[in-house]
């Protein structure tokens, strides 16, 4: 066995206790025998078991033993380390000792809540004790790293949870960058007519929001841009955004769109994103009237001056303010934040997996968000509902849960396809007068005044039939299908097969991760749940952190989720990053890795291994040198040095092996004038 | 096999070595999910693959374990870029020192776990321990100590040979190995 090495604490006096976490271990574990155990393994002073560790008088009972005692080595076992390291590190600290020499024994979701025999639970927890007890003998006291926090921010995606991110930390004086993707901010929610379930207009709540966004002294808004590059961490992060071509002058357009106007060609040709296809735009264009920021854009794809350089430009000719520049190139800038807020939203289920429905096959079949589009006053349509012929249904049928809590397609509900379609269904009568029908699996309507918003729509003599709908076609079986499209569903409430004939069918999409979200992910250094939603630290108790500090997540991105939702995570996310800005500087944790001289053969293996370029080479001493600053502590320099010159702080090799050999046997230590000396335990 | 009790029924012992952003937080989840698996498996938590020095895994089958199960995040995901490649590159060179001790593929393995893939934390985990139980145990520490034997034995040898021969103090060499 290696010698102990105990930096002045001559002979190791050891705490160890084990968590009961009421049932959730003890049940499993028995917890006596552990604790019984690991109080006959030399070295280990006091030995304890407790209700919950985590508690304050749990953690009083660790600082009692360490004055009383005079404990130098801190063993818990309770829950992951992910969870409460950090507390019982403050707890052993506050009594005078080195954080560091704490360690924790993961118990519950590594050995209770996975095992399903208690013998076996009990022997697999005392291996893993025994590994800590002999991991902490070589532990050191380490000093906390500490790093300025700046207080600069970047928001990375412009819906209504960035938005009232953006507005919350600037409103608190803090500098913000809202980076875009689109021309315009507002998201999904700029797209729709009403909201459920008060109906209040979406545009008139969110339009002020989106001015004030832009008119924020403390906002820098770039739209139409991307982040190219994000490297860093934690309060010193560094990007660097691509502002794409609008080929305009940002300054210098008000959005009076006179060169919309005078583009030579007269009427407008190609589909128009906004709308969904369902309207057409010329080459040069708004997204929609309320856009924010209020300028147009080129699409060089249609243009045709970037296409044969032969257009007689009267767009640039009608501009007063030589805003238009066909020459743009895209520009990049680059910034330091100390923080990221990720809040890029969700898309809509492709309808076209679904081919038994017919969407793409029968022009009567459109997807929700269409419909969104065409009751909005300012949509294709003018805020008529109207067939692909032009003329008002007189019946229509919503079809729930396309694309959701389907084994084939996405297996999660999303939440708020039976609001919007309840909306949808009200909208759709109000502006029609047709039956509507509305096929659900089962209503999901939890939310404050939600449920009273499906009754009301049952009084209003909406039809609700209870079945996933089998197929929409136009074959007619009899002469009231003739010319119409036929749901044929099961109602499960009845028992039998029903065909409802109807003039249109409106699906209700399901949400899903953005295409580009684990590019985003990857960029950020965060994680997906398994659909691909970003992952929250924790699902209760961080759901807006992430496990890369100074990422936070709001919004639709995490998971599908309505409005109020959104913004009450954005409105946490802001509140995350605040409390780092206000601290000011954030403690890291000290596992980084040197190079003891002595032993550094200068052989240079280490320095490519290094992702951060923190190692360097000093021609004068011929050695390897780690800059402590740039390291973040992940050990590949480590593993790789032949002669073991590098040692890093919390995962040094003799920890590492101490904890090897203690999940085998008991090998103790070599500490002269100590009994703690290998006797070969072979527990039960 | 040396060292069995022979009362006690063998079981498989293995050490894991798993990073701390990925295939750590999925055991967690695992843990979370109330997902039962083969309590076998005894896991060491690591920063990253990066981390995982090849004598850890020589150390663990030294010290008496039938099998050494490592755990990173996916390419590409790793959080600190790259360190589970370079783990990946160590471990193909690692195999065929192993292969040539006669240590089985089988019983080193090399995983890819992100964070929300708590299920695969328990196939694998139950998969590794029913193919190592198959295999049966390793025994390396066993054979060690009868390499050791030998490898005495054999100095031993040449020690007295070489005594007969120029005699200087053999003895010491034998205390020395
Ligand atoms: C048909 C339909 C009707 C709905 N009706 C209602 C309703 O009535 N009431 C209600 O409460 N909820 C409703 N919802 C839900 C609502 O749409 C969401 O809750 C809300 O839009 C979520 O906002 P968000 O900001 O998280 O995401 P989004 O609205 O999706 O905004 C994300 C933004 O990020 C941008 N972005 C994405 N990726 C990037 C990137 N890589 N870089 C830069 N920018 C990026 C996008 O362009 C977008 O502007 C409805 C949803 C649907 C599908
Ligand atoms: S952090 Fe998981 S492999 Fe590097």
């Amino acid at each position: 066995m290696s010698t102990f090495n105990g930096n002045g604490q001559s002979i190791p006096k050891i705490g160890f206790y084990i968590c009961h976490c009421g049932h959730n271990i003890a049940s499993m574990v028995d917890v006596d025998k552990v604790q019984k155990y690991t109080a006959s393994l030399p070295g280990v002073t006091v030995s304890r078991d407790y209700k919950y560790m985590c508690s304050d008088p749990g953690q009083e009972l660790i600082q009692k033993d360490i004055k009383e005692f005079g404990l130098n080595r801190i063993v818990v076992a309770s829950c992951s380390p992910l969870l409460h390291e950090h507390t019982f590190r403050v707890a052993t600290e506050k009594a005078g000792l080195n954080p560091y020499f704490f360690h924790m024994v993961n118990i519950r979701e590594n050995v209770s809540w996975v095992t399903g025999d208690k013998e076996a639970a009990t022997d697999k927890a005392i291996d893993l004790v025994r590994a800590a007890i002999q991991r902490v003998f070589f532990h050191k006291p380490l000093v906390k790293k500490e790093v300025p926090i700046n207080p600069d921010v970047l928001i990375l995606g412009g819906g209504i949870a960035g938005i009232h991110a953006a507005l919350t930390i600037a409103n608190a004086g803090k500098k913000v960058y809202l980076v875009e993707r689109e021309p315009t901010i507002g998201g999904h929610m700029a797209m729709f007519d009403k909201t459920f379930p008060t109906l209040d207009c979406a545009a008139c709540i969110l339009t002020p929001k989106m001015s004030a966004v832009k008119n924020h002294p403390n906002i820098t808004l770039w739209s139409y841009s991307e982040v190219e590059k994000i490297e860093g961490f934690v309060g010193n992060y560094r990007a660097t955004i691509k502002r794409k071509p609008r080929y305009v002058i940002e300054e210098l357009c008000v959005g009076c769109m006179d060169c919309i106007d005078a583009c030579i060609y007269k009427e407008a040709k190609y589909p128009d994103e906004f709308n969904l296809g369902m309207s057409k735009r010329k080459p040069i264009y708004i997204p929609f009237p309320q856009a924010t920021p209020q300028v147009v854009l080129f699409d060089p794809d249609t243009c045709i001056d970037f296409k044969s350089h032969r257009c007689k430009k009267t767009c640039i000719e009608a501009c007063d303010r030589d805003a238009i520049d066909l020459k743009q190139t895209a520009k990049y800038e680059e910034i330091n934040i100390g923080s990221v807020i990720l809040a890029t939203g969700f898309k809509t289920y492709d309808a076209k997996f679904a081919p038994q429905y017919g969407y793409g096959r029968f022009p009567n079949v459109f997807t929700s968000l269409e419909l969104e589009r065409m009751v909005n006053a300012s949509g294709p349509t003018s805020g008529e509902v109207l067939t692909k012929e032009g003329k008002k249904p007189k019946s229509v049928g919503i079809v729930h849960c396309v694309g959701s809590r389907d084994e084939k397609s996405n297996k999660w509900c999303s939440k708020v396809c039976c609001m919007y379609s309840l909306k949808l269904a009200h909208l759709i009568k109000e502006h029609t007068g047709a039956e509507v029908y509305n096929f659900y699996i089962d209503m999901r309507t939890p939310g404050k005044g939600y449920e009273e918003f499906y009754d009301k729509l049952m009084n209003e003599g909406v039809h609700f039939i209870r079945g996933r709908v089998a197929e929409v076609t136009d074959w007619a079986l009899a002469a009231e299908e003739e010319n119409k499209l036929t749901i044929r569903v099961e109602d499960t409430l009845v028992g039998v097969v029903r065909r409802i004939p109807v003039d249109m069918v409106v699906l209700s999409v399901g949400l899903e991760p953005r295409e580009d979200a684990s590019d985003v992910r990857r960029m950020f250094n965060i994680s997906c749940s398994n659909e691909g939603f970003f992952l929250e630290r924790h699902p209760k108790l961080a759901p807006v952190s992430t496990f890369t500090d100074g990422i936070f997540i709001a919004g639709a991105c995490q998971g599908p989720k309505d409005i109020p939702d959104s913004v009450a995570q954005a409105g946490a996310a802001a509140a995350e990053v605040l409390s780092l800005i206000c601290a000011g500087t954030i403690e890291l944790e000290p596992n980084t890795a040197s190079i003891t001289e002595e032993f550094c053969s200068g052989c240079k293996s280490c320095i490519p291994l290094c992702p951060y370029s923190a190692i360097s080479f000093k021609e004068d001493t011929k050695k390897a040198y780690i800059n402590e600053a740039l390291c973040k502590g992940c050990g590949t320099c480590v593993a790789a040095c032949p002669s073991g010159s590098i040692i890093q702080n919390l995962f040094e090799d003799e920890q590492i092996f101490g904890e090897i050999e203690g999940l085998l046997r008991f090998a103790g230590i070599d500490l002269a004038g100590s009994e703690t000396k290998g006797k070969e335990l072979e527990h039960a | 096999m040396p060292e069995e009790n022979i009362n006690k029924k063998w079981e498989p012992k293995i050490i894991a070595f798993f990073c701390n952003w990925c295939t750590y937080t999925a055991a967690d989840l695992a843990g979370v999910s109330r997902l039962k698996y083969a309590p076998n498996v005894k896991v060491i938590r690591l920063m990253c693959s990066g981390r995982v020095d090849p004598q850890f895994i020589l150390q663990s089958l030294a010290s008496g374990a039938d099998g050494v199960l490592i755990g990173g995040c996916h390419p590409g995901d790793c959080h600190y870029s790259e360190g589970n490649y370079k783990m990946l590159r160590r471990f193909r060179l690692l195999q065929r020192v192993l292969r040539s001790m006669g240590v089985e593929d089988e019983r080193v393995r090399l995983e890819w776990i992100s964070a929300s893939e708590g299920e695969k934390v328990k196939t694998v985990i139950n998969e590794m321990v029913d193919t190592i139980r198959k295999l049966g145990p390793l025994g390396l520490p066993g054979k060690i100590s009868v390499y050791d034997k030998d490898l005495a034995e054999l100095k031993n040898e040449i020690d007295t040979e070489i005594e007969v021969d120029i005699k200087p103090s053999g003895k010491e060499m034998v205390e020395h190995a």
